[in-house]
């Protein structure tokens, strides 16, 4: 596989994973007042700890979020490239400059024709 | 590929002067982009406008209409007639209860030049790989499940490109 594909199919993967609400509250959360801890992260969430170690887990293949192990807990952080890589912030933004300029274009060739 | 700006092209059938007013003059560019500025363009100061749904696509204004009167502001830094426009803003300010007033901003510029059948324009936004994480985010909530379903479409598409190759 190109290393364009390859990238191609990773950001396919960070969509999916954040596509869940769960796991992009936990995302978010980890964003504004990580680093923090399992147990942390399961009292925020309100989630039996099977899942919020299940969401975390699937984070973690996903390259999103690391973590290590600290006493009996793990310590959970952003990984920042990730996110960085997918560009979905300026994608977004990209995008509605695209249907901006689109009304730009409709503004000046209709009162100038 | 570059994380930290966006870059737009746009070939507009309209003469240069046209275009100018468009965008430089406040309540032109408040029509087609979809905001109400209290006051005209001035370099130096902020101006503070308020979203009111665009007047010229009527899909989009749907779209624009729950945001109807959420304030903005942007600081104009550059007025060059017929040559260059540029200010800096909040990128995706739509929180009404964020202050981001303590947050970076991004510099969005306009270039004019002249073009076979009109005037093309180009347009650049930078400065985002200083704007927090949390913000950014946050793009991915704006989408709501919107991203589930492009991440089952590239999947999809990269399933049948390892096919065919596979077929050679």
């Amino acid at each position: 596989m190109n290393a364009k594909k390859l990238a191609l199919k990773n950001s396919a993967a960070v969509f999916a994973a954040l596509g869940d609400p769960t796991r992009l509250a936990m995302v978010a959360l980890l964003c504004g007042a990580g680093p923090l801890p399992t147990i942390r992260l399961k009292q925020a969430i309100r989630s039996s700890r099977q899942a919020v170690t299940k969401h975390l887990n699937l984070l973690e293949t996903t390259g999103i979020l690391t973590s290590k192990r600290v006493g009996r807990d793990r310590l959970w952080r952003i990984e920042p490239h990730r996110l960085n890589e997918t560009r979905a912030y300026i994608d977004q933004i990209s995008a509605d400059w695209d249907a901006a300029l689109e009304r730009l274009r409709k503004f000046v060739e209709k009162n100038s024709g | 590929m570059k994380t930290d700006q966006i870059r737009k092209e746009i070939l507009l059938k309209a003469p240069r002067e046209r275009v100018w007013q468009a965008i430089s003059d406040s309540a032109s560019f408040g029509s087609w982009f979809g905001v109400q500025f209290e006051d005209p363009f001035a370099a130096g100061s902020p101006i503070t406008g308020r979203i009111v749904p665009t007047q010229v696509d009527p899909a989009v204004a749907a779209l624009q209409e729950p945001h109807r009167g959420k304030r903005f502001q942007i600081w104009v830094e550059t007025i060059e007639p017929m040559t260059r426009f540029a200010f800096r803003w909040h990128p995706f300010a739509i929180d009404p209860n964020h202050d981001y007033s303590s947050e970076p901003m991004t510099l969005v510029t306009f270039e004019w030049s002249d073009a076979q059948g009109g005037t093309l324009l180009t347009i650049t936004e930078s400065g985002f790989d200083k704007i927090p994480l949390a913000r950014r985010a946050q793009a991915f909530k704006a989408n709501e499940g919107g991203w589930t379903h492009q991440a089952t479409l590239i999947e999809k598409y990269l399933a049948q490109q390892e096919q065919r190759q596979a077929a050679r």
